[in-house]
């Protein structure tokens, strides 16, 4: 009887820490959210609506939502536009040009050490810290001592078509915005893409090349078919964690005075949902405006993350490098 | 259809030689089995024939033309997969219909070849299907017409039959080599079951260690095996080997002396095998010996030690010093462990090899 219980018991009590963590972490930030957002809360209330949380002398109220819906924040609808821009284009190369790469590392790159080498360069990025990836980028760009635009001069771009700075000058910047996140993000779906073309049998592919298949008729009417799992995951996790990420962004348009991040992000056109949101929070301390366009993303995630189950199912989700043979 | 040779063609990866020095001809039409244990190079051998892999040296010739340097969509092979390879994201026509698609066969011609190929092999009634949804049987027969669709000028087999039972094996074997005789196509066939190799080849290749041990026709290879190893390897149950030496008698006379028993050898056979090898190894086919309760001429004595009997015939285990030989005789007679019994040989179907070589002498 208590070695019944004991192993009842058990697994909650190693559980505890971390269903704790959860707790405070992720469920209680949830609720708060969802409360803040229909709330006034701001700098200059925050004393005020402390002392009062949950009284009746917090104003409860939907003006929050009516800005953002409703055009009374004008700018809610550029930074959709961004974010549409920023999702849709970084997903095109996590999803999209990740599976090229990874045919062309994983089946069409036959020598192994090369395949390595090139593998491990598209996971550098993932393996820096953040911060220094940032900061390298900075680097890179700088108008006066970056590599970038010497080196863009010597491969015979214009003079005329490069940028004085390629942090603000629109569309450059969002081009970077798109490219810096890309290659971040694209090592995640290659990592995908390669298991995946790695656990297709031999047999398979050296059947196509007997029946007369070039390398690339292999790949477009064997590989790519066989991958369409693999392929709807990744899109799937990218959309969902592209719509949530703004830690590149702000860790290079963060940088660099005149304004504070959010000014420069803004003037540049980087300025992504999840970004504006950190921003209303942050540099302009409106935390009720800002839980408010958190919320609106929380809906649009569930609603995707809804309609995925819906279209893989969640068991088939959840296997990544599953491949149908 | 085109006659294939294979000229000195090696294969290495990396320091394994998985094929050395293979000399090999495959007739116009021919049906050639390319036979032996696993790992001994027929696998690398076929895909060197299909153009998977390139011969490190050697060339490979398609009649006279040169193919060694030609990738597989330009050799015009159809090949079968032990795996059957078949696509898991297509339906079975378009399985078959694949190969002629990358020729850019025209679509009405595509769909008579499919349909020709469907009912010659009796799945025109499958065609829909996706490989998934078929049985181990009737994905071979579909990797089969996959092959045969774009009417290759040669065939090529990696152990076809090896994923289905043995009923079904023993089927598709007959339907097999009808098939190959009615389309005449130059088959290279790659197994390690020797029946399936004796029952259906023109000529056997038996390979080992990635070297040709002999190339012959099945009765070639069941009659004169060239060495030990082909000895051992074709007839089942296999061979009974036995090391000794050739002597003298003070009259003149042979014998073979293997320390648990001399057998008396004619004369002519034993200045044969004297006169190239003293240190031998005799063998015997298990059904090239007659039980007797008497001792008689050119007979082992022993003693019964198991008796297996399979219904058609028995196995018998003669235990011979601390030697084992088996037998294989019609049931009839009753036998019990233990009991005293005379192997009688037939002198004209011994074996004799080089105990160093490993080369048949007689």
């Amino acid at each position: 009887m208590a070695k019944g219980l004991g192993r009842k018991a058990l697994p909650w009590l190693f559980l505890a820490p971390m269903l704790a963590l959860i707790a405070l972490s992720w469920i209680a930030p949830l609720f708060l959210t969802v409360y803040l957002g229909f709330t006034d809360l701001s700098i200059k209330n925050f004393l005020a609506f402390i002392r009062n949380f949950f009284t009746e002398k917090v104003h409860i109220t939907i003006d929050n939502f009516r800005r953002v819906f409703m055009g009374g924040d004008p700018y809610i609808s550029e930074v959709f536009k961004v974010t549409l821009l920023y999702v849709g284009s970084v997903l095109l190369i996590n999803a999209g040009y990740s599976l090229l790469l990874s045919i062309s590392i994983a089946y069409l790159v036959r020598n192994e050490i090369l395949s390595m080498i090139l593998r491990v360069s598209w996971l550098i990025p993932r393996i820096t810290p953040g911060i220094i990836y940032a900061l390298v980028w900075n680097w890179f760009i700088d108008p006066k001592y970056g590599l970038l635009n010497p080196m863009l001069s010597a491969i015979g771009v214009p003079k005329a078509w490069l940028p004085s700075s390629w942090l603000l000058d629109k569309p450059y910047s969002q081009i970077l915005m798109i490219v810096v996140n890309g290659y971040i993000g694209a090592s995640f779906g290659m990592i995908v893409y390669t298991a995946a073309i790695k656990s297709i049998p031999p047999d398979l592919i050296n059947a196509a090349l007997v029946d007369g298949a070039s390398d690339f008729q292999v790949a477009r009417n064997v590989i790519i078919p066989l991958l369409r799992w693999p392929m709807l995951f990744v899109t799937a996790w990218q959309t969902l964690s592209l719509l949530a990420s703004y830690d590149v962004i702000l860790m290079i348009w963060g940088s660099g005075g005149g304004g504070g991040y959010a000014g420069i992000a803004r003037a540049a056109g980087v300025m992504v949902w999840s970004l504006y949101s950190y921003s209303k929070a942050f540099s302009e301390y409106m935390y009720g405006y800002a839980s408010a366009i958190s919320l609106v993303l929380v809906v649009i995630g569930i609603v995707l993350i809804v309609v995925y189950f819906k279209l893989f199912g969640f068991r088939r989700l959840m296997e990544p490098s599953r491949v149908e043979v | 259809m085109v006659k294939v040779t294979l000229d000195n063609v090696s294969k290495f990866f990396g320091k394994v030689r998985a094929v050395t020095d293979l000399n090999l001809e495959v007739g116009d039409g021919e049906f050639v089995a390319l036979l032996g244990p696993s790992g001994c190079g027929k696998t690398t051998t076929l895909l060197m024939i299909a153009g998977i892999y390139r011969p490190s040296r050697g060339r490979i010739l398609f009649d006279n033309e040169d193919v060694t340097g030609l990738p597989p969509k330009d050799r015009n092979v159809g090949m079968v997969f032990q795996s059957y390879a078949l696509y898991p994201h297509m339906t079975v026509y378009d399985n078959i219909a694949f190969p002629l698609k990358l020729k850019k066969v025209p679509k009405q011609e595509i769909d008579r070849k499919v349909r020709k190929v469907a009912k010659l092999l009796r799945i025109d009634n499958l065609l829909a299907r996706r490989p998934g949804q078929l049985s181990g049987g009737q994905q071979q027969r579909v990797a089969l017409g996959r092959a045969l669709a774009k009417e290759p000028d040669v065939l090529l087999l990696d152990e076809p039959l090896s994923n289905l039972d043995a009923k079904l094996r023993i089927l598709m074997r007959a339907e097999l080599k009808r098939l190959q005789k009615e389309l005449r196509v130059t088959t290279v066939y790659v197994t390690h079951d020797q029946v399936e190799a004796m029952s259906m080849a023109d000529r056997i290749a038996v390979m080992n260690a990635g070297k040709l041990q002999q190339y012959a026709d099945p009765q070639g290879l069941y009659n004169k095996p060239a060495n030990l190893f082909v000895a051992g390897f074709i007839g089942s149950p296999p061979m009974n080997f036995v090391e000794g030496s050739i002597r003298e008698d003070l009259s003149g006379g042979y014998y073979f002396d293997a320390g648990a028993f001399k057998f008396k050898l004619p004369k002519e056979l034993g200045e044969l095998i004297s006169s190239k090898s003293i240190d031998v190894v005799m063998g015997f086919r298990p059904e090239h010996v007659k039980l007797s309760l008497n001792r008689e001429e050119y007979s082992i004595e022993g003693q019964v030690y198991v008796v297996e009997p399979l219904g058609r015939d028995i196995v018998v285990n003669v235990k011979v010093g601390d030697m084992l030989f088996k037998v294989v005789t019609k049931p009839g007679v009753e036998l019990r462990p233990g009991q005293r019994i005379w192997l009688v040989l037939d002198v004209d179907k011994i074996h004799f090899f080089d105990k160093f070589n490993e080369r048949a002498i007689v």
